[in-house]
């Protein structure tokens, strides 16, 4: 059944051509209902090749299915093939899944849009891509998935581009991305100039019978790191990521928080090989990058008021905690977090989106607050989410993030302090979230205006004074209510799928370690080996339990209590993201773009003009040389005769001489 | 004093010269045509000569393809000649290079 793999990417590919044929032709919810299905396809198939593989032996669960030749060129061949091993299944797995699951609540979400049948197109055009990034066979397959997931995220970010921020937050996340595909395509220059391949297979088989310099290899494992580092959000190029939000909230779930931004990690682990060979600080660096976003995201998390942007920052930051794995050489634990974080972020967003919804399209915490009761299923797998991402057991979260920090702490005790400060971070910012949209008093009656009051108390006792009376008429129109069954239906699935996620990779045991065992055709025996004592890893748990406690009862204490006063957390430079964005755009905009201009300048005149000067020399000659075509025939003639006297006088004297 | 095959290839030397000169100085086409042809016997007369102090055969054979080419040539540049001829009858070969465009 394995050689069904074929199969996966053909079905969203099938819904993209039906529905871009069919254009406006079919009405509102069967252009949903078409892309659905075809993402269902997908998963049935996904669903016969890993039940295929897992019927295979271990060792055999490594197979290439190469389609077609797609670019012979001498010794430089490129197949249309796909790669079906543990890990692109796994990856399959999880996002045709998610993916099916944010379709079907998309048709709910995007009822009444007039580009309902664009936005599904999309959809499966981006799943289609996503799954080619992931099964393809080789780097080139890959990087054509990388670029189709790119381009369908920019159309996805600025898909209502009727507004200027949304185009211009579509055009950010492309152009921060191509920095990131610099670095991919030059990893992919330099391992075709060190390997003669660039199939995954024929690149691992050469470096392990060839001597390859590590010098080599560290250097395209740092070019890889710098895609990883565009599409997986992290410092610095994650700037793209909180503005991503300005795509409607299915984007957000499916693309901006369970699949597309995890491709950076799922490439690092796929090269698993080369980055064993490439030198220590390396992958040193690579931890510390994912390490330090990790905190830096999780920091400025804590003061965002946009329900969409807080999660943004918590997507960074948990994407932070799988690079870091990836640079502690724990592959099981980076992949292991990407499926649970994809479970319960596209929970959060799909919550996000229903409270959004549910709210008319309101986005800010501040005018939330006790929206419990009204939405009863939104709240409570909300809620279910909220404990998986903090890291409460026995939800998902916990199990993945607590065997990063193991994997931390083996390689650097540092590295395991700040991941620590982070989880606590994260059960805080995520506690704040809940208290706000969830517990509390509803604040959204209030007529003030709570973005420019700044502080939602004050914004509702202004609310009671003078304007109430033409306020009171806006306040009237949200009427927060429970989403369609088509919304909470993918609530209920994914919130089971983050309580039980943890199930697959239990760290108790080697035999509940089903993951790892699962991954390992893939991983090459690649992964970093724990050397700490059982009760070292007690320790470390309970710490980070201690950790999540405090964090979520700091959360508690200051937002459902008040107890504390929340101006000490929500400080402004928090609030501008440590003032990163506006200084790199202030950076981009000034002297970054003077020096661009003069690159262009030189562009223009130097490169340009050389070509130029050619085609200037070229028809000044001829000018010069069109004269002797005169038109005499008795001028012709003469040329003729002297050149044949001449070619005479040069035979004559070469003979003699 | 008998005649060797020097004084035949100074014949076509004459010869060759006489057409050279007369094509490059007469503005006729028909004399300049008449011109070609003498350098072309003038080559002819050379083949024919050195082909026999050689005893080679070969040189008799150039000939025969110089005739055909130059009869072709004769054909197709009279026919030029008349066509010109009948537009405008008193033309000569400079006047064509408003052909030039």
């Amino acid at each position: 059944m394995v050689d069904l793999v074929w199969l996966i990417p053909t079905f969203p590919l099938l819904g993209f051509l039906t529905l871009i044929c069919l254009g406006k032709s079919v009405r509102e919810p069967i252009a949903g209902w078409l892309a659905t299905t075809a993402m269902a396809g997908s998963f049935l198939s996904v669903l016969l090749v890993f039940i295929g593989m897992l019927l295979e032996k271990n060792e055999n669960r490594q197979t290439v299915f190469t389609l077609f030749d797609w670019i012979p060129a001498g010794d430089f061949k490129v197949d249309i093939g796909f790669l079906a091993d543990p890990l692109s299944i796994t990856m399959c797995l999880f996002i045709t899944g998610v993916g099916t699951l944010i379709h079907l609540y998309s048709i709910g979400y995007m009822h009444g849009d007039s580009d309902f049948n664009r936005f599904f197109t999309y959809l499966n055009l981006f799943a289609f891509s996503m799954l080619v990034l992931v099964l393809g066979d080789n780097l080139l397959l890959t990087f054509l998935g990388w670029e189709g997931v790119g381009a369908c995220s920019y159309l996805l970010i600025s898909f209502w581009f009727r507004d200027r921020a949304n185009a211009t937050a579509g055009k950010k996340a492309f152009i921060t991305n191509r920095v990131g595909d610099w670095g991919f395509m030059v990893a992919m220059f330099l391992i075709f100039f060190n390997f003669g391949s660039l199939q995954y297979l024929e690149i691992f088989n050469i470096l392990e019978s060839n001597q390859i310099a590590k010098t080599t290899t560290t250097f395209i494992v740092l070019m890889l790191f710098v895609g990883a580092m565009g599409k997986s959000a992290q410092f610095p190029l994650y700037l793209w990521l909180p503005d991503a939000m300005a795509g409607p909230t299915p984007v957000s779930a499916l693309i901006h928080a369970a699949t597309m931004v995890t491709s950076g990690v799922y490439l690092l682990i796929r090269v698993n090989p080369i980055m064993v060979e490439a030198s220590t600080w390396s992958t040193g660096l690579i931890a510390w990058v994912g390490v330090g976003t990790a905190l830096f995201a999780a920091s400025i998390a804590v003061a965002q008021t946009d329900i969409k942007k807080v999660l943004a920052y918590s997507t960074v930051s948990q994407l932070g905690y799988m690079v870091l794995a990836v640079g502690c050489g724990a592959y099981t634990a980076a992949i292991f977090h990407m499926i649970t974080h994809a479970f319960f972020k596209a929970l959060l967003f799909l919550g996000a989106g229903s409270v959004i919804h549910g709210m008319d399209g309101e986005q800010d915490l501040r005018r939330y607050g006790g929206l419990r009761s009204l939405m009863p299923i939104t709240a409570g797998t909300f809620i279910i989410g909220w404990l998986a991402i903090a890291g409460v057991p026995p939800f998902s979260g916990f199990w993945s993030k607590d065997e990063i920090l193991a994997f931390a702490w083996n390689k650097s005790p540092l590295l395991w302090i700040v991941g620590i400060v982070t989880a606590l971070l994260t059960a805080f910012y995520m506690t704040r979230q809940v208290v706000l949209t969830f517990f509390g008093k509803p604040r959204y009656l209030d007529a003030g205006d709570a973005g420019d009051a700044g502080d939602a108390g004050d914004a509702g006792d202004a609310g009671d004074a003078g304007d109430a009376g033409d306020a009171g008429d806006a306040g009237d129109e949200i009427k927060p209510h429970e989403s369609p069954w088509t919304m909470t239906l993918p609530l209920v699935a994914l919130a089971v799928l983050s309580v039980v996620g943890g199930l697959i990779q239990l760290p108790f045991s080697s035999s509940t370690k089903w993951l790892e065992h699962w991954l390992e055709p893939a991983t090459f025996h690649n992964e970093t080996h724990l050397h700490l004592s059982s009760s070292t890893l007690w320790v470390l748990a309970l710490l980070a339990l201690v950790s999540v406690v405090a964090g979520i009862g700091i959360g508690l204490t200051t937002y459902l209590k008040e107890k504390i006063d929340k101006q000490i957390f929500e400080k402004p430079i928090l609030h501008n993201a440590w003032n990163f964005d506006s200084t790199v755009s202030r950076f981009m905009g000034g002297p970054g773009s003077k020096a661009f201009a003069a690159v262009a300048r030189f562009d223009k005149q130097v490169i340009d003009g050389a070509v130029d000067g050619t085609g200037q020399i070229v028809k000044k000659t001829a000018s010069i040389l069109r004269r002797t075509q005169n038109g005499l025939v008795r001028t012709y003639a003469l040329g003729i005769g002297i050149g044949a006297i001449g070619l005479l006088i040069w035979f004559l004297t070469r003979t003699t001489i | 004093m008998s005649i060797t095959t020097t004084w035949y290839l100074l014949l076509a030397a004459i010869l060759f010269s006489i057409g050279t000169t007369g094509l490059l100085v007469r503005r006729n086409p028909l004399i300049m045509f008449m011109c070609i042809e003498l350098m072309l016997n003038a080559v002819n007369i050379t083949f024919v000569s050195i082909g026999s102090h050689l005893n080679d055969l070969g040189g008799q054979l150039a000939v025969f393809f110089v005739l055909v080419v130059a009869a072709a040539e004769v054909v197709i540049g009279l026919a030029l000649v008349v066509a010109i001829m009948r537009r405008r009858s008193r033309t000569n070969a400079d006047d064509l290079k408003i052909l030039g465009g």
